[in-house]
């Protein structure tokens, strides 16, 4: 950039215009997580978007064993694991504690869909429901993947892990997907949200917007897991841009309990799309009788989602054909 | 001046003498007189802190790490099932190596339920790596919360202050609450060194291999054994700004020449030093104040020259017996002369504890020599034949 006096002017070259903003990066690489993993791009993704002054609860699982294997940390912020059930809590009491001291650093808290869904669910409600100033984000990834793929809540129906592995007698998980967060919604938060790791500039902005609100928030990043899913490293984006183009995973946005954002969905792909591109769906294409029932089942579920949250593709965005990274707000809610 | 305050509010007038920045705890019998008058210290304005009314035990105690993780003195209370229930969150605030304080107000675990008092909560996190210290009254309790934090933050480990239940926490007694003024001169504002802290960011609380895990236990043993010395000093300190001493890890009264022994821990003392005194009995009375750490060296001065010792405890190992008898035994076997141990459970579940205990006790070891283990007070008539 130059100044000139004369004309009191200023010149800038359009290749300094283009260059892009240097990010933040609070998750640093060199990592030990596997190639592709969702979870540790999600989580540098959330960490370009808060920015340095934070501090970091980070419940048991993946995310904490690959980024601190003593004396190794790849965090560039403050940051502290304690226990597997406890991250809300440990995260309330560090915001406590900051408000004691007058002092404004936002808290944020890491889990898994584990940590969340299941086991820390309880410190999750009493952390919003006292209204702490905390960003809870999930990762969530669909399993207990740090302990090798066990069946969490957050297991989507008919998914194979190896505690809820097809046979004779079964086809995968009996049970559905938790809707965490219309439960999360429902304790009258400012803001929770959902989003996806393969929709990286709508994940930014929804970080964006949750640390400027003073409350509790929360945002569930759908993380696809290729040792998990069974997906290639380099399918994470494309697998986890099917699971909300097919409608099985809902961008939804809910301020005060109320349904106001959707990513919008142009042309719904069939959930087959979605889950023949996963080992952990394999099972659904044996010839028989009870895995296409199952097959009907989830494109029902994908059906159900899209009516739920009026995910349809309308209004404002007719003219982006694929729909996608636009979040559509007013949206309206009858579920 | 004195004045006459149920256990439970002295130890809120002390807890908010510490200037703790947050507080936070769940109700459970007997400590839910102590959090309910922090919460009115807090709503009439005078104490200034954070009060977290949380949804469980296991978030109290995380809370509180979190708040001293954050850079703030914190404070949590609970008892029992509540002690249980925050059992992992306590094991890992000891092996993170951070100075916080709890009061256990002592009271049994179920089954069978019962509200009332014996230290079997507290005896079984014993092995948790926090400082443990048990009061015998309530004054000793008042003093020895400010004492803990002192202790605390000099060794940086968590420290548990053990009174028992309703026999303490709901007894009034005429009490000394010391002033603002001595309590900030004796325990001046604190920095945690391992603060979380945006301008210095570090990483607490990661995944250790094999190839460090015994160094990390080792430096936390070490530092539990350290902390005597800070237990005794800030004892001495205390009493030179308060006048009352209570003997640092342990508390001894008796003849020297005696040849039996009584020890125990807890209000117990307060029983069997009046009915040492009524009885004109010849025994020594031994009172641990610290359990943690264990102190060997202090208890082998005070048992020498004892031929019998008889330990008295609100608590059981079931299928193994005394769990204070079996680590005093194993302390005074390294005597030369070791005494013999008589190892007794008494007052479990509230069974009151009569001036009369002590007669009876000296009693039973006549009768019985050699006795290893037994439940004291047990009225076999009251249980079915084949349980006797």
């Amino acid at each position: 950039m130059k100044r000139d006096e004369a004309s009191n002017s200023i010149a800038i070259k359009v290749a300094e215009l283009r260059r892009r903003p240097h990010r933040f990066q609070g998750l640093a690489s060199g990592h030990r997580a596997c190639l592709g993993c969702g979870e540790a791009l999600a989580a540098r993704l959330v960490m370009e978007a808060a920015g340095p002054d934070v501090m970091i609860a980070n419940a048991t699982g993946c995310l904490e064993i690959f980024t601190t294997p003593w004396p190794e940390s790849a965090w560039r912020v403050p940051w502290m694991h304690s226990l597997f059930e406890n991250a809300g809590a440990i995260a309330a009491g560090m915001e406590a504690a900051l408000k004691a001291q007058g002092k404004t650093t936002k808290v944020l808290s890491f889990a898994g869909d584990g940590g969340t869904f299941d086991i820390g669910f309880q410190s999750l409600s009493g952390m919003m429901e006292r209204g702490h100033n905390v960003l809870y984000v999930c990762y969530d990834n669909e399993a207990y993947m740090n302990t090798g793929i066990q069946r969490s809540s957050s297991t989507p129906h008919a998914a194979m892990t190896t505690t809820s592995p097809p046979g004779a007698e079964r086809m995968g998980k009996r049970h559905l997907k938790k809707d965490i967060v219309s439960i999360v919604a429902a304790h009258h938060i400012p803001y929770a949200a959902t989003t996806s790791v393969a929709f990286p500039t709508d994940l930014r902005k929804k970080v964006r917007r949750a640390m400027e609100i003073e409350g509790p928030t929360f945002l569930q990043i759908h993380s696809p897991c290729p040792l998990g899913w069974g997906t290639e490293g380099e399918e994470s984006i494309a697998v986890g841009r099917l699971a909300v183009e097919t409608g099985l995973f809902p961008i939804i946005e809910l301020e005060r309990g109320q349904l106001t954002g959707v990513l919008p969905i142009r042309e719904p792909k069939p959930v087959i799309d979605y889950l023949k591109a996963q080992g952990r769906f394999r099972h659904l294409f044996q010839d028989h009788y009870k895995a296409r029932e199952e097959l009907e089942h989830l494109q029902a579920l994908a059906d159900h989602n899209i009516a739920t949250f009026g995910l349809a593709g309308q209004g404002v965005d007719r003219h982006d054909s694929s729909g996608i990274n636009r979040v559509q707000r007013e949206g309206v809610r009858s579920a | 001046m004195p004045q006459a305050l149920e256990g439970s509010q002295a130890l809120a007038y002390a807890v908010a003498l510490c200037r703790p920045q947050v507080v936070s705890a769940y109700p459970i019998t007997p400590q839910t007189h102590i959090v309910e008058n922090i919460s009115k210290l807090v709503a009439d304005g005078k104490f200034q802190c954070e009060f977290v009314s949380v949804e469980s035990e296991f978030s109290a105690a995380s809370v509180a790490f979190g708040a001293v993780m954050a850079g703030s003195r914190a404070y949590t209370a609970s008892a029992s099932q509540g002690i249980l229930l925050m059992a992992e969150v306590l094991y890992n605030i000891a092996g993170t190596r951070v100075p916080l304080v709890m009061t256990c107000a002592n009271r049994a675990v179920s089954a069978p339920l019962s509200i009332w008092n014996d230290q079997q909560d507290s005896m079984a996190v014993r092995d948790a790596g926090w400082i443990q210290l048990y009061c015998a009254d309530n004054q000793e309790a008042v003093d020895t919360t400010i004492q803990a934090y002192l202790i605390s933050e000099r060794c940086e480990l968590p420290v548990m202050v053990c009174v028992d239940g309703f026999t303490l926490t709901h007894t009034l007694e005429p009490l000394e609450i010391p002033s603002q003024e001595q309590v900030d001169g004796f325990l001046p504002p604190y920095h945690f060194a391992r603060t979380l802290d945006p301008a210095r960011p570090i990483s607490s609380g990661t995944l250790v291999s094999p190839d460090h895990f015994s160094e990390a236990r080792h430096s936390h043993h070490q530092a539990l054994l350290k902390a005597a010395a800070e237990i005794i000093a800030a004892d001495d300190a205390w009493a030179a700004l308060s006048g009352r001493h209570y003997g640092g890890l342990l508390q001894q009264e008796g003849p020297e020449d005696a040849t039996i022994g009584v020890l125990t821990m807890g209000s117990i003392f307060g029983t069997l030093a009046e009915a040492r005194e009524e009885g004109n009995h010849a025994v020594r009375l031994i009172r641990l104040r610290a359990f943690r750490p264990f102190p060997v060296d202090a208890l082998q001065a005070a048992a020498a020259g004892l031929k019998k010792l008889v330990v008295l405890e609100r608590a059981l190992s079931p299928g193994g017996g005394g769990i204070l008898g079996s680590e005093v035994r194993a302390a005074l076997s390294e005597l030369e002369q070791p005494p013999a141990i008589y190892s007794y459970a008494v007052g479990l579940g509230g069974r009151d504890v009569p001036l009369s205990l002590l007669g009876a006790v000296l009693e039973r070891i006549e009768e019985r020599p050699g006795e290893r283990f037994a439940i004291f007070d047990v009225e076999v008539e009251k249980l079915p034949h084949e349980d006797r």
